[in-house]
């Protein structure tokens, strides 16, 4: 069974343009939406008390916040998570640092004393001081892969290839953080962890995608780079895909059945695996040819013998006994 | 052909078997079990076993197995209510000495604990509990010994006959105001020779005096900081012994914060209020002249004194002046002394504490002198059927020994029987107070019952996630789809076998890897399936293709996985906690599935097609 034909001859390069510009829209619109509504930011950045509660029947959000503001508690949000009966209440970082970790326990006695039975699931307090490491600790984890991938693939491959790949992938984080910022997904510290895998994920694309063409460039006599590009990636199509598919199933059984928890960082993913597959066919592969990848970068070989060779070179007897 | 070489198929054969031994304790469930350890961190002595067992007796409640380690001894049960009923008949007879707590005793038959097979540790995410962030307030742990030097300071130049106008804690140094450039100079003499080790000494003029400006130098100030951090940990661990906690987990983290584990505790109110109870000693004179059994006998103390009782109920009579305590105390050491090679314990007092001892043991050389543990340990009373939480202070003396000469700043007790005992008294000693304030900075609680959701929850998408992939690979790739889930399924193996045997904690962003892992891994397949695919249409016999497919694609899983890996270890360098556990199994899943899809699949591949001489077709 096949999902596309074995024989595509899809000119992906002459699209080239055309997802230049939708790579630039959706770019713009993240960036846009980034600058104004920005990020969503979780409660692993800003610091903050989460108190999840389950209620033994779903309990009206109106009185549980004048009970808060009967507490005192002036600035909190309270919202149902997942089901009627589950809630969350945030209350955000005291101007002048005054929450402490008590405010947890305030919270759960004043509403344990509203009904009976509620029963704590979960309770976060971050300090404003962790937020401001997570972020920075977050900013610097992106930043070092980005290094280790440019000088990983300048090693294996050809400076022009390394730049086309970490260009693919800061259009890759990007977008996602774009995408996110536009459905206002909570950004917590599995969302970072998920972009880093989603990093992991397109990286892996593009570098299937330049291990071929690396292969065609050396095995074939004809053809101009944008032609072997353009074969390259239409050999490969067939993988990427099927990849795709799998990646993608697991994710989605992960964003529904995985729970509340692990829905942004499921969601994260997937939008990324969409990305990344479109961005090793597109950005990867096109960047390398408009940088001026040419047949002479990879002629030095550095690779063991075995993998030279075409299919002429492979032993004779084989054929003969079958033929 | 396309055959396998033996030595190949036994790599395979052995690490299969290897991880499948590994793996299967995780089957295997947990017993209840009751966990009885020493409060104070002591080591158990093997009699224990017999004494809980002789109160379980007396209880009428039946046991199970009981493992003895010096840290702890484990009792398994049949069901939680017993298991209920043995941990109240347990902290009856056992009383404060001894931690009685709640457990899970992994029920893992005893032929794969002897090979070192054991389950795989689940973090506080699926199995509930506490996690506190604690930062220690350096500035002020620096505040405090710049303060105690203020007094030596003085001291200091009194004793030398020099006169100033004032010594004073100014932002992070001593500034002491002199009135002439000789007394300056002198007084740098002076000090030097006192404390030149530990004072970075500076002079400057000031508009009418002539100064000094002390700063406690750099060495010697993260040697404090870190015995700070030292000793609030070992606080902490007492204070959390008193909590009946099966496996705290308290480590330093960074060289200022403190991680407080507290897997199953529920109720954070209370873990809140014990971590920040407080304890302290007190060094207090022994009442010589009275007769302490008297005392207890008659119930009248003699004025001036205080019925104390030491660790063995046994009553003792103490001065009510106290010496010098807790906060005066700035290391215990435990050691062996240099004349007589007798194990030691060796004190250092701060300034207005070494003063004050010196003054004391001056007069009273010959008589004994009593360390006085105080705590105050929280609890919960019950007031008019409700539970209110307070704290109840408790006064132990834990050593009297007798003065044989006058001491001050560092002096050392002798007499003590064993080096373990003299471990546990410096234990004390340090644990007797906080050496800096904490806070708790950061908090992540999760209840019982999200727990077993995130377990669950975490299972089925692994077990839905893994089975759509199957289905996908079989009618894809049939014959080569079925050899591909085969891999998988041991990539699966391989990965809970790891993970066991690492110890490595399973948190839910971990199951997330695992899933991720599982859409990831088939990729190794793909890529040399759908080789094979083309290698067959460029007109290959089948048994080439499948050679050079598998060769072919390996450079490029190999690059592709990588770069995945690079990104995997950076995860885990940058990542905390729970993000920790994605990158470890995330990591492991992609070493695992290297091995399962490319070594794996190809002994598979071999063994159906290898073997012939003549395919005529692949189904593929």
């Amino acid at each position: 069974m096949d999902i596309i034909k074995s024989d595509t001859k899809i000119n992906f390069l002459r699209f080239s343009n055309v997802a230049l510009m939708l790579s630039a829209l959706v770019l713009i619109a993240g960036i846009v939406s980034l600058s104004v509504r920005g990020l969503n930011f979780g409660l692993d950045f800003t610091g903050g008390t989460l108190i999840e509660l389950h209620y033994p029947e779903a309990p009206e959000l109106s009185e549980v916040r004048q009970a808060l503001e009967n507490e005192g508690f002036d600035e909190f949000v309270v919202q149902t998570f997942g089901t009627a009966r589950d809630i969350v209440v945030r209350i955000p970082v005291g101007e002048d640092g005054e929450t402490s970790a008590d405010v947890s326990t305030r919270v759960l006695e004043t509403l344990s004393g509203q009904m009976a039975n509620i029963e704590m699931r979960r309770v976060e307090f971050v300090g404003p001081q962790i937020g401001q490491e997570l972020a920075e600790q977050g900013g610097l984890a992106l930043l070092y892969v980005l290094i280790g991938v440019l000088i990983y693939i300048s090693f294996r491959f050809q400076w022009r290839f390394a730049v086309g790949a970490v260009s693919a992938l800061v259009h890759d984080v990007l977008l996602v953080v774009g995408v996110l910022s536009i459905f206002q997904v909570s950004f917590d510290l599995t969302v970072v962890a998920a972009i880093l895998a989603v990093i992991g994920y397109s990286l892996n694309d593009t570098i299937v995608v330049y291990d071929r063409l690396r292969e065609n460039f050396q095995t074939k006599r004809k053809g101009s780079p944008e032609e072997l590009t353009n074969l390259s990636i239409n050999q490969m199509l067939g993988r990427t895909l099927m990849t795709s598919l799998t990646t993608l199933l697991v994710l989605i059984a992960l964003f529904y059945f995985g729970g509340e928890i692990i829905h942004a960082f499921a969601f994260t993913l997937i939008v990324g695996v969409f990305v990344g597959t479109y961005s090793s066919v597109y950005v990867a592969g096109s960047m390398a040819v408009k940088l001026g990848v040419s047949k002479m970068d990879l002629m030095p070989v550095q690779k063991e013998g075995a993998d030279q060779p075409d299919t002429e070179v492979l032993p004779e007897r084989f054929r003969n006994r079958d033929a | 052909m396309n055959r396998f070489p033996p030595w190949k198929y036994a790599l395979l054969i052995i690490i299969l078997g290897l991880g499948l031994v590994y793996a299967l304790p995780n089957l295997f469930g947990e017993d209840p079990a009751v966990q009885v350890s020493s409060t104070r961190g002591f080591e158990l002595q093997p009699q224990i076993t017999d004494r809980v067992e002789n109160a379980l007796s007396t209880a009428n409640v039946e046991y199970g197995a009981a493992e003895f380690s010096p840290q702890r001894l484990m009792i398994r049960f049949d069901n939680t209510e017993r298991q209920l009923r043995a941990a109240d008949a347990l902290r009856e007879s056992f009383g404060e000495d001894y931690v009685v707590a709640l457990n899970l005793a992994p029920a893992t038959p005893g032929w794969l604990s002897a090979l070192g097979a054991e389950p795989m540790v689940l973090g506080l995410d699926l199995q509930g509990g506490v996690h506190f962030l604690m930062q220690v307030d350096m500035d002020a742990a620096r505040t405090q010994q710049l303060e105690s030097y203020v007094s030596d300071l003085r001291n200091i130049l009194r004793d030398a006959g020099i006169r100033y106008r004032s010594v004073r804690v100014d932002r992070e140094s001593v500034v002491a105001e002199l009135r002439s450039t000789e007394d300056r100079s002198e007084a740098r003499e002076a000090i030097e020779r006192e404390l030149g080790t530990e004072l970075v000494i500076e002079s400057f003029d000031g508009s009418q005096t002539q100064n000094l400006r002390l700063t406690i130098e750099e060495d010697y100030l993260q040697e404090l900081q870190s015995n700070a951090l030292r000793q609030n940990i070992t606080t902490l661990r007492n204070r959390v012994n008193e909590l009946g906690v099966a496996e705290p987990v308290i480590q330093q983290q960074g060289s200022n914060r403190i991680v407080v584990q507290l897997p199953g505790v529920q109720d954070t109110a209370e873990a809140k209020r014990v971590i920040g109870a407080t304890a302290t000693v007190e060094y207090r004179a022994v009442d010589e002249q009275n007769d302490p059994y008297e005392a207890e006998r008659t119930g009248r103390v003699p004025p001036g004194s205080k019925l104390y009782y030491d660790r063995n109920e046994q009553p003792i009579l103490l001065s009510r002046e106290v010496i010098a305590s807790g906060d005066n105390l700035i290391g215990a050491a435990a050691g062996f002394d240099q004349q007589s090679g007798q194990p030691n314990v060796v004190v250092t007092l701060d300034g207005v504490g070494a003063r004050r001892m010196l003054e004391h043991t001056s007069e009273n050389v010959g008589n004994r002198m009593a360390v006085v543990f105080i705590e105050h340990r929280p609890e919960t009373r019950m007031v008019d059927g409700e539970e209110v939480p307070t704290t109840r202070r408790v006064e132990e003396v834990i050593s009297a020994a007798v003065t044989r000469e006058p001491f001050g700043k560092r002096f050392q007790t002798t007499g003590l029987g064993s080096a373990t005992e003299a471990a546990q008294l410096a234990m004390l000693l340090r644990a007797g107070a906080l050496a800096a304030p904490m806070q708790i900075i950061e908090e992540r609680t999760v209840g019982p019952s999200l727990g077993q959701d995130n377990i669950d929850q975490g299972f089925q998408s692994v077990v839905i996630g893994f089975a759509l992939v199957l289905v996908l690979m079989a009618v894809y790739y049939r014959v080569f789809g079925l050899v591909a889930n085969l891999a998988l399924t041991a990539n699966l193996v391989l990965i809970v076998a790891l993970l066991s045997m690492l110890g490595a904690t399973l948190t839910l962003p971990g199951i997330a890897g695992i899933v991720l892992t599982v859409g990831m891994a088939v990729d190794a397949n793909v890529l040399i399936f759908e080789r094979i695919r083309e290698e067959l249409r460029n007109g290959n016999t089948p048994q080439a293709s499948i050679r050079a497919g598998y060769e072919k694609a390996f450079s490029t899983i190999a690059d592709a996985n990588v770069t995945t890996l690079i990104a995997a270890v950076v995860l885990f360098m940058f990542g905390t906690g729970p993000i920790k556990g994605f990158a470890v199994t995330l990591s492991l899943g992609i070493v695992t599935s290297m091995f399962t899809a490319i070594l794996g699949t190809r002994g598979v591949i071999s063994l159906i097609y290898g073997g012939r001489k003549r395919v005529k077709s692949l189904t593929i």
